[in-house]
Protein backbone atom coordinates (compact mmCIF):
# COMPACT_ATOMS: atom_id res chain seq x y z
CA UNK A 1 0.00 0.00 0.00
CA UNK A 2 1.23 3.54 -0.71
CA UNK A 3 0.79 5.52 2.48
CA UNK A 4 1.26 9.27 2.89
CA UNK A 5 1.55 10.61 6.43
CA UNK A 6 1.32 14.30 7.30
CA UNK A 7 3.12 15.59 10.38
CA UNK A 8 2.02 19.06 11.54
CA UNK A 9 5.02 19.87 13.73
CA UNK A 10 8.66 20.48 12.89
CA UNK A 11 10.56 17.25 12.37
CA UNK A 12 13.70 18.70 14.00
CA UNK A 13 11.91 19.45 17.30
CA UNK A 14 11.39 16.32 19.42
CA UNK A 15 7.80 15.73 20.48
CA UNK A 16 5.22 13.03 21.10
CA UNK A 17 3.44 13.38 17.76
CA UNK A 18 6.71 13.34 15.80
CA UNK A 19 7.94 10.20 17.58
CA UNK A 20 4.59 8.53 17.01
CA UNK A 21 4.77 9.27 13.28
CA UNK A 22 8.39 8.12 13.06
CA UNK A 23 7.62 4.79 14.73
CA UNK A 24 4.45 4.32 12.68
CA UNK A 25 6.26 5.02 9.41
CA UNK A 26 9.09 2.65 10.30
CA UNK A 27 6.63 -0.06 11.33
CA UNK A 28 4.85 0.15 7.95
CA UNK A 29 8.15 0.20 6.05
CA UNK A 30 9.21 -2.99 7.87
CA UNK A 31 5.96 -4.59 6.71
CA UNK A 32 6.85 -3.69 3.12
CA UNK A 33 4.53 -0.73 2.53
CA UNK A 34 5.66 2.41 0.77
CA UNK A 35 5.57 5.34 3.15
CA UNK A 36 6.21 9.04 2.65
CA UNK A 37 5.98 11.54 5.51
CA UNK A 38 5.40 15.22 4.80
CA UNK A 39 6.70 17.34 7.65
CA UNK A 40 7.84 20.90 8.30
CA UNK A 41 11.62 21.03 8.44
CA UNK A 42 14.42 23.42 7.64
CA UNK A 43 15.76 22.68 4.21
CA UNK A 44 19.22 21.91 5.59
CA UNK A 45 18.21 19.50 8.40
CA UNK A 46 19.16 15.91 7.65
CA UNK A 47 15.97 13.87 7.24
CA UNK A 48 15.36 10.11 7.07
CA UNK A 49 14.81 8.93 3.48
CA UNK A 50 11.05 8.63 3.91
CA UNK A 51 10.51 12.24 5.07
CA UNK A 52 9.74 15.04 2.60
CA UNK A 53 10.23 18.60 3.80
CA UNK A 54 7.31 21.00 3.48
CA UNK A 55 9.50 23.98 4.21
CA UNK A 56 10.30 25.81 7.37
CA UNK A 57 7.59 26.31 9.97
CA UNK A 58 6.96 29.95 10.86
CA UNK A 59 6.58 30.94 14.51
CA UNK A 60 3.30 32.83 14.94
CA UNK A 61 1.22 33.69 17.97
CA UNK A 62 -1.68 31.24 18.01
CA UNK A 63 -4.08 30.15 20.72
CA UNK A 64 -2.28 31.91 23.55
CA UNK A 65 1.27 30.81 22.79
CA UNK A 66 3.77 30.91 19.96
CA UNK A 67 3.27 27.97 17.64
CA UNK A 68 5.42 26.97 14.70
CA UNK A 69 3.08 26.47 11.78
CA UNK A 70 3.14 25.99 8.05
CA UNK A 71 0.71 27.86 5.88
CA UNK A 72 0.58 30.20 2.95
CA UNK A 73 1.13 29.87 -0.75
CA UNK A 74 4.50 28.10 -0.68
CA UNK A 75 3.45 25.41 1.79
CA UNK A 76 0.20 24.80 -0.09
CA UNK A 77 2.19 24.34 -3.31
CA UNK A 78 4.50 21.84 -1.64
CA UNK A 79 1.52 19.93 -0.27
CA UNK A 80 0.02 19.69 -3.76
CA UNK A 81 3.29 18.56 -5.28
CA UNK A 82 3.71 15.90 -2.58
CA UNK A 83 0.17 14.63 -3.22
CA UNK A 84 0.74 14.60 -6.94
CA UNK A 85 4.09 12.80 -6.84
CA UNK A 86 3.11 10.37 -4.09
CA UNK A 87 0.01 8.90 -5.80
CA UNK A 88 -1.03 7.52 -2.42
CA UNK A 89 -3.69 4.90 -1.71
CA UNK A 90 -4.42 6.56 1.59
CA UNK A 91 -3.20 9.63 3.45
CA UNK A 92 -3.01 9.83 7.19
CA UNK A 93 -3.16 13.33 8.67
CA UNK A 94 -2.17 14.01 12.24
CA UNK A 95 -3.75 16.83 14.19
CA UNK A 96 -5.97 18.07 11.34
CA UNK A 97 -7.44 20.98 13.31
CA UNK A 98 -4.17 22.83 13.85
CA UNK A 99 -3.80 25.52 11.17
CA UNK A 100 -0.80 23.87 9.61
CA UNK A 101 0.09 21.16 7.11
CA UNK A 102 -2.73 18.85 8.20
CA UNK A 103 -5.43 21.32 7.37
CA UNK A 104 -3.71 22.32 4.12
CA UNK A 105 -3.60 18.68 3.04
CA UNK A 106 -7.24 18.13 3.95
CA UNK A 107 -8.07 21.14 1.84
CA UNK A 108 -6.06 20.07 -1.17
CA UNK A 109 -6.72 16.32 -1.32
CA UNK A 110 -9.60 14.03 -2.01
CA UNK A 111 -9.91 10.28 -1.65
CA UNK A 112 -9.40 8.12 1.44
CA UNK A 113 -8.19 10.38 4.24
CA UNK A 114 -7.56 9.10 7.76
CA UNK A 115 -6.97 11.57 10.59
CA UNK A 116 -5.63 11.11 14.10
CA UNK A 117 -6.60 13.60 16.79
CA UNK A 118 -3.84 13.66 19.41
CA UNK A 119 -4.60 16.55 21.73
CA UNK A 120 -7.93 17.35 23.23
CA UNK A 121 -7.87 21.11 22.68
CA UNK A 122 -10.99 22.93 23.69
CA UNK A 123 -12.37 24.75 20.69
CA UNK A 124 -10.43 27.99 20.24
CA UNK A 125 -11.89 31.34 19.24
CA UNK A 126 -10.12 31.20 15.91
CA UNK A 127 -11.63 27.81 15.23
CA UNK A 128 -15.15 29.08 15.84
CA UNK A 129 -14.56 31.95 13.42
CA UNK A 130 -13.13 29.59 10.82
CA UNK A 131 -15.68 26.91 11.61
CA UNK A 132 -17.39 26.72 8.24
CA UNK A 133 -14.08 26.58 6.37
CA UNK A 134 -12.76 24.03 8.83
CA UNK A 135 -15.92 21.97 8.59
CA UNK A 136 -15.68 21.84 4.80
CA UNK A 137 -12.11 20.56 5.06
CA UNK A 138 -12.78 18.15 7.93
CA UNK A 139 -15.77 16.65 6.11
CA UNK A 140 -13.35 15.03 3.71
CA UNK A 141 -11.86 12.83 6.43
CA UNK A 142 -13.24 9.33 5.89
CA UNK A 143 -11.99 7.88 9.18
CA UNK A 144 -11.16 9.58 12.44
CA UNK A 145 -8.91 8.08 15.09
CA UNK A 146 -8.70 9.37 18.64
CA UNK A 147 -5.77 8.35 20.82
CA UNK A 148 -7.88 7.77 23.93
CA UNK A 149 -11.49 7.55 25.01
CA UNK A 150 -10.96 10.96 26.59
CA UNK A 151 -9.70 12.49 23.33
CA UNK A 152 -12.65 10.90 21.51
CA UNK A 153 -15.10 12.51 23.91
CA UNK A 154 -13.69 16.00 23.39
CA UNK A 155 -13.61 15.44 19.67
CA UNK A 156 -17.27 14.42 19.59
CA UNK A 157 -18.22 17.39 21.76
CA UNK A 158 -16.41 19.96 19.66
CA UNK A 159 -16.74 18.69 16.13
CA UNK A 160 -19.60 16.18 16.31
CA UNK A 161 -19.40 12.83 14.56
CA UNK A 162 -17.53 9.87 15.91
CA UNK A 163 -14.05 8.30 15.98
CA UNK A 164 -12.48 4.95 16.72
CA UNK A 165 -10.07 4.78 19.62
CA UNK A 166 -6.60 3.47 18.80
CA UNK A 167 -3.97 4.24 21.42
CA UNK A 168 -0.47 5.49 20.68
CA UNK A 169 2.02 2.71 20.10
CA UNK A 170 5.11 1.81 22.07
CA UNK A 171 7.90 -0.63 21.25
CA UNK A 172 7.27 -2.66 24.40
CA UNK A 173 10.22 -5.01 24.00
CA UNK A 174 12.68 -2.15 23.60
CA UNK A 175 11.79 -1.12 27.16
CA UNK A 176 11.23 -4.61 28.55
CA UNK A 177 14.69 -5.77 27.45
CA UNK A 178 16.71 -2.73 28.55
CA UNK A 179 19.56 -3.36 30.99
CA UNK A 180 18.98 -1.81 34.45
CA UNK A 181 21.75 0.49 35.70
CA UNK A 182 22.98 -0.20 39.25
CA UNK A 183 23.47 3.45 40.17
CA UNK A 184 19.79 4.17 39.47
CA UNK A 185 18.59 1.33 41.68
CA UNK A 186 17.85 1.10 45.41
CA UNK A 187 14.71 2.92 46.62
CA UNK A 188 14.67 5.30 43.71
CA UNK A 189 11.72 7.35 42.56
CA UNK A 190 11.78 8.30 38.89
CA UNK A 191 10.38 11.32 37.07
CA UNK A 192 10.73 12.14 33.39
CA UNK A 193 9.58 15.40 31.86
CA UNK A 194 10.28 19.08 31.37
CA UNK A 195 11.37 20.49 34.72
CA UNK A 196 10.14 24.02 34.04
CA UNK A 197 6.74 23.00 32.66
CA UNK A 198 4.38 23.17 35.68
CA UNK A 199 1.78 20.95 33.95
CA UNK A 200 4.25 18.08 34.08
CA UNK A 201 3.78 18.32 37.84
CA UNK A 202 7.33 18.38 39.26
CA UNK A 203 6.31 21.11 41.79
CA UNK A 204 3.66 18.74 43.23
CA UNK A 205 6.26 16.02 43.61
CA UNK A 206 8.69 18.48 45.22
CA UNK A 207 5.99 19.43 47.72
CA UNK A 208 5.43 15.79 48.60
CA UNK A 209 9.12 14.95 48.78
CA UNK A 210 9.99 16.04 52.37
CA UNK A 211 7.30 13.70 53.72
CA UNK A 212 8.47 10.80 51.54
CA UNK A 213 12.13 11.27 52.45
CA UNK A 214 11.25 11.53 56.15
CA UNK A 215 9.49 8.18 56.07
CA UNK A 216 12.00 6.46 53.75
CA UNK A 217 15.47 7.72 54.77
CA UNK A 218 17.26 5.85 51.95
CA UNK A 219 14.98 7.01 49.13
CA UNK A 220 16.24 9.19 46.28
CA UNK A 221 14.49 11.10 43.50
CA UNK A 222 15.91 10.89 39.97
CA UNK A 223 14.77 13.51 37.50
CA UNK A 224 15.34 13.23 33.75
CA UNK A 225 14.41 16.20 31.59
CA UNK A 226 15.35 19.66 30.47
CA UNK A 227 14.97 22.78 32.61
CA UNK A 228 16.43 24.92 35.36
CA UNK A 229 17.61 22.56 38.12
CA UNK A 230 18.30 25.28 40.72
CA UNK A 231 14.79 26.62 40.41
CA UNK A 232 13.25 23.16 40.67
CA UNK A 233 14.73 22.42 44.11
CA UNK A 234 14.15 25.95 45.45
CA UNK A 235 11.13 24.92 47.51
CA UNK A 236 13.05 22.04 49.09
CA UNK A 237 14.89 22.37 52.47
CA UNK A 238 18.64 22.64 51.81
CA UNK A 239 19.55 19.37 53.56
CA UNK A 240 17.26 17.36 51.28
CA UNK A 241 18.53 18.79 47.99
CA UNK A 242 21.37 16.28 47.79
CA UNK A 243 18.81 13.50 47.51
CA UNK A 244 17.48 14.79 44.23
CA UNK A 245 19.60 13.90 41.22
CA UNK A 246 19.18 15.62 37.86
CA UNK A 247 20.19 13.66 34.81
CA UNK A 248 19.33 16.29 32.19
CA UNK A 249 18.03 15.15 28.82
CA UNK A 250 18.47 11.40 28.37
CA UNK A 251 18.75 9.36 25.18
CA UNK A 252 16.10 6.77 24.26
CA UNK A 253 18.37 3.97 25.46
CA UNK A 254 19.04 5.65 28.78
CA UNK A 255 15.34 6.38 29.20
CA UNK A 256 14.59 2.68 28.85
CA UNK A 257 17.38 1.75 31.30
CA UNK A 258 16.17 4.47 33.67
CA UNK A 259 12.63 3.08 33.68
CA UNK A 260 13.98 -0.46 34.12
CA UNK A 261 15.99 0.64 37.17
CA UNK A 262 13.68 2.82 39.27
CA UNK A 263 11.61 1.30 42.07
CA UNK A 264 8.69 3.64 41.52
CA UNK A 265 7.76 5.87 38.60
CA UNK A 266 5.74 8.96 39.53
CA UNK A 267 3.68 10.95 37.00
CA UNK A 268 2.27 13.94 38.90
CA UNK A 269 1.03 15.77 35.75
CA UNK A 270 -1.68 18.32 36.54
CA UNK A 271 -3.44 18.51 33.18
CA UNK A 272 -3.19 18.89 29.44
CA UNK A 273 -2.56 15.20 28.80
CA UNK A 274 -4.67 13.35 26.27
CA UNK A 275 -2.84 10.04 26.39
CA UNK A 276 0.19 9.49 28.64
CA UNK A 277 2.73 7.61 26.53
CA UNK A 278 5.30 7.85 29.34
CA UNK A 279 3.11 5.67 31.57
CA UNK A 280 2.99 3.03 28.86
CA UNK A 281 6.77 3.19 28.53
CA UNK A 282 7.20 2.90 32.28
CA UNK A 283 4.88 -0.13 32.42
CA UNK A 284 6.71 -1.69 29.46
CA UNK A 285 9.94 -1.42 31.39
CA UNK A 286 8.24 -3.01 34.38
CA UNK A 287 8.29 0.08 36.59
CA UNK A 288 5.45 0.31 39.16
CA UNK A 289 3.53 3.49 38.28
CA UNK A 290 1.97 6.06 40.59
CA UNK A 291 0.11 8.75 38.62
CA UNK A 292 -2.31 11.62 39.13
CA UNK A 293 -5.90 10.65 38.37
CA UNK A 294 -6.28 12.60 35.11
CA UNK A 295 -8.90 11.06 32.81
CA UNK A 296 -6.31 10.05 30.25
CA UNK A 297 -3.98 8.52 32.85
CA UNK A 298 -6.79 6.61 34.57
CA UNK A 299 -7.65 5.07 31.23
CA UNK A 300 -4.10 4.09 30.34
CA UNK A 301 -3.72 2.53 33.79
CA UNK A 302 -6.96 0.56 33.39
CA UNK A 303 -8.81 2.53 36.11
CA UNK A 304 -6.02 1.91 38.59
CA UNK A 305 -5.69 -1.83 37.93
CA UNK A 306 -2.30 -1.58 36.22
CA UNK A 307 -0.90 1.27 38.30
CA UNK A 308 -1.89 3.38 41.29
CA UNK A 309 -3.66 6.74 41.08
CA UNK A 310 -3.70 9.68 43.50
CA UNK A 311 -6.01 12.73 43.47
CA UNK A 312 -4.61 15.33 41.06
CA UNK A 313 -2.42 18.06 42.68
CA UNK A 314 -2.77 16.48 46.12
CA UNK A 315 0.84 16.36 47.38
CA UNK A 316 -0.15 14.68 50.66
CA UNK A 317 -1.94 11.83 48.93
CA UNK A 318 1.02 11.45 46.58
CA UNK A 319 3.42 11.25 49.54
CA UNK A 320 1.28 8.69 51.38
CA UNK A 321 0.94 6.47 48.34
CA UNK A 322 4.65 6.68 47.52
CA UNK A 323 5.67 5.82 51.09
CA UNK A 324 3.27 2.89 51.16
CA UNK A 325 4.48 1.54 47.81
CA UNK A 326 8.19 1.93 48.64
CA UNK A 327 7.60 -0.05 51.84
CA UNK A 328 5.63 -2.83 50.16
CA UNK A 329 7.74 -4.88 47.72
CA UNK A 330 4.86 -7.36 47.29
CA UNK A 331 2.49 -4.70 45.99
CA UNK A 332 5.17 -3.34 43.67
CA UNK A 333 5.83 -6.78 42.24
CA UNK A 334 2.09 -7.15 41.67
CA UNK A 335 1.95 -3.80 39.84
CA UNK A 336 4.97 -4.76 37.71
CA UNK A 337 3.26 -7.95 36.67
CA UNK A 338 -0.11 -6.37 35.90
CA UNK A 339 1.52 -3.46 34.10
CA UNK A 340 3.61 -5.73 31.88
CA UNK A 341 0.53 -7.76 30.87
CA UNK A 342 -1.70 -4.71 30.37
CA UNK A 343 0.83 -2.90 28.21
CA UNK A 344 0.78 -5.46 25.39
CA UNK A 345 -2.26 -3.75 23.89
CA UNK A 346 -0.11 -0.67 23.28
CA UNK A 347 2.60 -2.58 21.44
CA UNK A 348 3.19 -1.55 17.82
CA UNK A 349 2.27 -5.05 16.71
CA UNK A 350 -1.31 -4.45 17.94
CA UNK A 351 -1.60 -0.71 17.33
CA UNK A 352 -0.03 -0.86 13.87
CA UNK A 353 -2.34 -3.69 12.83
CA UNK A 354 -5.36 -1.68 14.00
CA UNK A 355 -4.27 1.39 12.06
CA UNK A 356 -3.72 -0.77 9.00
CA UNK A 357 -7.25 -2.15 9.47
CA UNK A 358 -8.53 1.42 9.34
CA UNK A 359 -6.60 2.04 6.10
CA UNK A 360 -7.99 -1.13 4.57
CA UNK A 361 -11.53 -0.28 5.64
CA UNK A 362 -11.46 3.15 3.99
CA UNK A 363 -9.56 2.17 0.87
CA UNK A 364 -11.77 -0.85 0.10
CA UNK A 365 -13.52 0.11 -3.11
CA UNK A 366 -12.40 3.73 -3.03
CA UNK A 367 -10.25 5.49 -5.61
CA UNK A 368 -6.72 6.55 -4.70
CA UNK A 369 -5.87 9.93 -3.23
CA UNK A 370 -5.77 12.79 -5.74
CA UNK A 371 -5.63 16.54 -5.76
CA UNK A 372 -9.01 18.10 -5.17
CA UNK A 373 -9.35 20.34 -8.16
CA UNK A 374 -12.66 21.72 -7.03
CA UNK A 375 -11.01 23.57 -4.22
CA UNK A 376 -7.55 24.25 -5.53
CA UNK A 377 -7.81 25.36 -9.14
CA UNK A 378 -9.44 28.54 -10.36
CA UNK A 379 -11.37 26.52 -12.89
CA UNK A 380 -12.63 24.37 -10.08
CA UNK A 381 -13.83 27.38 -8.20
CA UNK A 382 -15.71 28.58 -11.25
CA UNK A 383 -17.36 25.20 -11.48
CA UNK A 384 -15.67 24.36 -14.79
CA UNK A 385 -13.40 21.56 -13.61
CA UNK A 386 -13.77 18.22 -15.31
CA UNK A 387 -15.05 15.77 -12.74
CA UNK B 1 -28.30 52.88 -12.87
CA UNK B 2 -25.70 50.80 -14.69
CA UNK B 3 -23.62 50.70 -11.53
CA UNK B 4 -26.52 49.24 -9.54
CA UNK B 5 -27.12 46.65 -12.22
CA UNK B 6 -23.47 45.64 -12.20
CA UNK B 7 -23.54 45.30 -8.42
CA UNK B 8 -26.64 43.14 -8.54
CA UNK B 9 -25.00 40.98 -11.18
CA UNK B 10 -21.81 40.63 -9.11
CA UNK B 11 -23.85 39.68 -6.05
CA UNK B 12 -25.75 37.06 -8.03
CA UNK B 13 -22.53 35.55 -9.37
CA UNK B 14 -21.05 35.39 -5.86
CA UNK B 15 -24.16 33.71 -4.47
CA UNK B 16 -24.13 31.30 -7.41
CA UNK B 17 -20.51 30.36 -6.83
CA UNK B 18 -21.18 29.82 -3.14
CA UNK B 19 -24.15 27.58 -3.86
CA UNK B 20 -22.18 25.62 -6.44
CA UNK B 21 -19.38 25.14 -3.93
CA UNK B 22 -21.87 23.94 -1.32
CA UNK B 23 -23.40 21.53 -3.81
CA UNK B 24 -19.89 20.19 -4.47
CA UNK B 25 -19.38 19.67 -0.74
CA UNK B 26 -22.66 17.82 -0.48
CA UNK B 27 -21.84 15.69 -3.49
CA UNK B 28 -18.53 14.73 -1.93
CA UNK B 29 -20.26 13.82 1.32
CA UNK B 30 -22.71 11.58 -0.49
CA UNK B 31 -19.84 9.87 -2.26
CA UNK B 32 -18.15 9.38 1.11
CA UNK B 33 -21.32 7.80 2.54
CA UNK B 34 -21.54 5.43 -0.44
CA UNK B 35 -17.93 4.33 -0.01
CA UNK B 36 -18.35 3.93 3.75
CA UNK B 37 -21.54 1.93 3.27
CA UNK B 38 -19.82 -0.37 0.76
CA UNK B 39 -16.97 -0.89 3.23
CA UNK B 40 -19.43 -1.65 6.04
CA UNK B 41 -21.31 -4.14 3.84
CA UNK B 42 -18.04 -5.86 2.99
CA UNK B 43 -17.04 -6.18 6.64
CA UNK B 44 -20.48 -7.46 7.70
CA UNK B 45 -20.48 -10.01 4.93
CA UNK B 46 -16.98 -11.14 5.82
CA UNK B 47 -18.00 -11.57 9.45
CA UNK B 48 -21.09 -13.60 8.56
CA UNK B 49 -19.06 -15.80 6.19
CA UNK B 50 -16.39 -16.63 8.75
CA UNK B 51 -19.07 -17.32 11.35
CA UNK B 52 -20.89 -19.65 8.98
CA UNK B 53 -17.65 -21.39 8.06
CA UNK B 54 -16.87 -22.00 11.72
CA UNK B 55 -20.41 -23.19 12.38
CA UNK B 56 -20.17 -25.85 9.67
CA UNK B 57 -16.56 -26.84 10.40
CA UNK B 58 -17.41 -29.30 13.17
CA UNK B 59 -14.98 -27.64 15.58
CA UNK B 60 -17.80 -26.31 17.75
CA UNK B 61 -20.25 -28.46 19.68
CA UNK B 62 -23.55 -29.14 17.86
CA UNK B 63 -25.64 -26.71 19.91
CA UNK B 64 -23.21 -23.83 19.40
CA UNK B 65 -22.94 -24.75 15.71
CA UNK B 66 -26.69 -24.49 15.21
CA UNK B 67 -27.00 -21.16 17.07
CA UNK B 68 -24.13 -19.67 15.09
CA UNK B 69 -25.26 -21.08 11.76
CA UNK B 70 -28.80 -19.75 12.23
CA UNK B 71 -27.61 -16.26 13.11
CA UNK B 72 -25.01 -16.09 10.34
CA UNK B 73 -27.45 -17.37 7.76
CA UNK B 74 -30.15 -14.90 8.85
CA UNK B 75 -27.66 -12.02 8.69
CA UNK B 76 -26.63 -12.89 5.14
CA UNK B 77 -30.17 -13.33 3.89
CA UNK B 78 -31.74 -10.37 5.70
CA UNK B 79 -33.80 -7.83 3.77
CA UNK B 80 -32.62 -4.24 4.01
CA UNK B 81 -35.19 -3.33 6.73
CA UNK B 82 -34.30 -6.40 8.82
CA UNK B 83 -30.56 -6.03 8.38
CA UNK B 84 -29.72 -4.09 11.54
CA UNK B 85 -31.67 -6.55 13.71
CA UNK B 86 -30.19 -9.63 12.03
CA UNK B 87 -26.61 -8.32 12.30
CA UNK B 88 -27.17 -7.43 15.97
CA UNK B 89 -28.40 -10.97 16.57
CA UNK B 90 -25.27 -12.33 14.95
CA UNK B 91 -23.21 -10.18 17.34
CA UNK B 92 -25.15 -11.67 20.25
CA UNK B 93 -24.68 -15.21 18.95
CA UNK B 94 -20.95 -14.64 18.52
CA UNK B 95 -20.73 -13.29 22.05
CA UNK B 96 -22.61 -16.30 23.38
CA UNK B 97 -20.41 -18.80 21.54
CA UNK B 98 -17.03 -17.10 21.90
CA UNK B 99 -17.59 -15.61 25.35
CA UNK B 100 -14.94 -17.85 26.88
CA UNK B 101 -11.25 -18.00 26.15
CA UNK B 102 -11.33 -21.83 26.14
CA UNK B 103 -13.68 -21.91 23.16
CA UNK B 104 -11.36 -19.65 21.16
CA UNK B 105 -8.40 -21.82 22.17
CA UNK B 106 -10.26 -24.93 20.98
CA UNK B 107 -10.84 -23.33 17.58
CA UNK B 108 -7.18 -22.31 17.31
CA UNK B 109 -6.03 -25.84 18.01
CA UNK B 110 -8.11 -27.40 15.24
CA UNK B 111 -6.40 -27.79 11.84
CA UNK B 112 -6.74 -24.49 9.97
CA UNK B 113 -8.34 -23.03 13.07
CA UNK B 114 -5.60 -20.50 13.67
CA UNK B 115 -6.48 -18.64 10.47
CA UNK B 116 -10.22 -18.91 11.04
CA UNK B 117 -9.93 -17.50 14.56
CA UNK B 118 -7.68 -14.71 13.31
CA UNK B 119 -10.10 -13.88 10.51
CA UNK B 120 -13.03 -13.79 12.90
CA UNK B 121 -11.12 -11.61 15.38
CA UNK B 122 -10.31 -9.23 12.55
CA UNK B 123 -13.90 -9.17 11.33
CA UNK B 124 -15.42 -8.45 14.74
CA UNK B 125 -12.92 -5.63 15.17
CA UNK B 126 -13.49 -4.09 11.77
CA UNK B 127 -17.28 -4.07 11.82
CA UNK B 128 -17.47 -1.44 14.61
CA UNK B 129 -14.77 0.58 12.84
CA UNK B 130 -16.55 0.59 9.50
CA UNK B 131 -19.86 1.39 11.18
CA UNK B 132 -18.38 4.35 13.03
CA UNK B 133 -16.87 5.75 9.83
CA UNK B 134 -20.19 5.31 8.04
CA UNK B 135 -22.24 6.98 10.74
CA UNK B 136 -19.73 9.79 10.98
CA UNK B 137 -20.18 10.51 7.27
CA UNK B 138 -23.96 10.31 7.66
CA UNK B 139 -23.87 12.79 10.51
CA UNK B 140 -21.79 15.28 8.48
CA UNK B 141 -24.13 15.02 5.48
CA UNK B 142 -27.24 15.40 7.61
CA UNK B 143 -25.81 18.50 9.31
CA UNK B 144 -25.21 20.12 5.94
CA UNK B 145 -28.52 19.04 4.44
CA UNK B 146 -30.49 20.53 7.29
CA UNK B 147 -29.03 23.93 6.47
CA UNK B 148 -31.40 26.53 4.98
CA UNK B 149 -29.34 27.17 1.86
CA UNK B 150 -29.44 23.47 0.99
CA UNK B 151 -33.18 23.08 1.62
CA UNK B 152 -34.25 26.30 -0.12
CA UNK B 153 -32.22 25.74 -3.24
CA UNK B 154 -32.73 21.96 -3.22
CA UNK B 155 -29.00 21.39 -3.54
CA UNK B 156 -29.34 17.77 -2.46
CA UNK B 157 -31.40 16.93 -5.54
CA UNK B 158 -33.15 13.58 -5.27
CA UNK B 159 -30.56 11.89 -3.06
CA UNK B 160 -32.36 10.09 -0.20
CA UNK B 161 -31.90 11.51 3.30
CA UNK B 162 -28.95 9.50 4.71
CA UNK B 163 -29.66 7.13 7.59
CA UNK B 164 -27.22 5.89 10.20
CA UNK B 165 -26.66 2.14 10.52
CA UNK B 166 -27.61 1.23 14.08
CA UNK B 167 -26.68 -2.16 15.46
CA UNK B 168 -25.14 -3.95 18.42
CA UNK B 169 -21.54 -4.53 17.32
CA UNK B 170 -19.94 -5.33 20.67
CA UNK B 171 -17.29 -7.99 19.92
CA UNK B 172 -17.00 -11.19 22.02
CA UNK B 173 -14.74 -10.58 25.02
CA UNK B 174 -12.42 -13.52 24.30
CA UNK B 175 -11.76 -12.31 20.74
CA UNK B 176 -11.47 -8.61 21.56
CA UNK B 177 -9.02 -9.03 24.42
CA UNK B 178 -5.81 -7.42 23.27
CA UNK B 179 -3.73 -8.22 26.33
CA UNK B 180 -2.72 -11.69 25.14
Amino acid sequence: MRIGIVCPYSWDVPGGVQFHIRDLAEYFIRLGHEVSVLAPADDDTPLPPYVVSAGRAVPVPYNGSVARLNFGFLSAARVRRWLHEGAFDVIHIHEPTSPSLGLLTCWAARGPIVATFHTSNPRSRAMIAAYSILQAALEKISARIAVSEYARRTLVEHLGGDAVVIPNGVDVDFFAKAEPKAEWQGETIGFIGRIDEPRKGLPVLMKALPKILAARPRARLLVAGRGDEEEAVESLPAELRSRVEFLGMVSDEDKARFLRSVDLYVAPNTGGESFGIILVEAMSAGAPVLASDLDAFAQVLDRGEAGELFPNEDADALADAAVRLLGDPGRRAELRERGSAHVRRFDWATVGADILSVYETVTAGAAAVAEDERTTGLWGRLGLARD
Amino acid sequence: MTATLIWILVALVVVGLYLSWTAGRLDRLHARIDAARAALDAQLLRRASVAQELATSGVLDPAASIVLYEAAHAARQAEEEQREVAESELSQALRAVFGEVQQVEAVREAPGGEEAAEELAQAVRRVPMARRFHNDAVRAARALRRHRKVRWFRLAGHAPFPLAFEMDDEPPAALADRAA
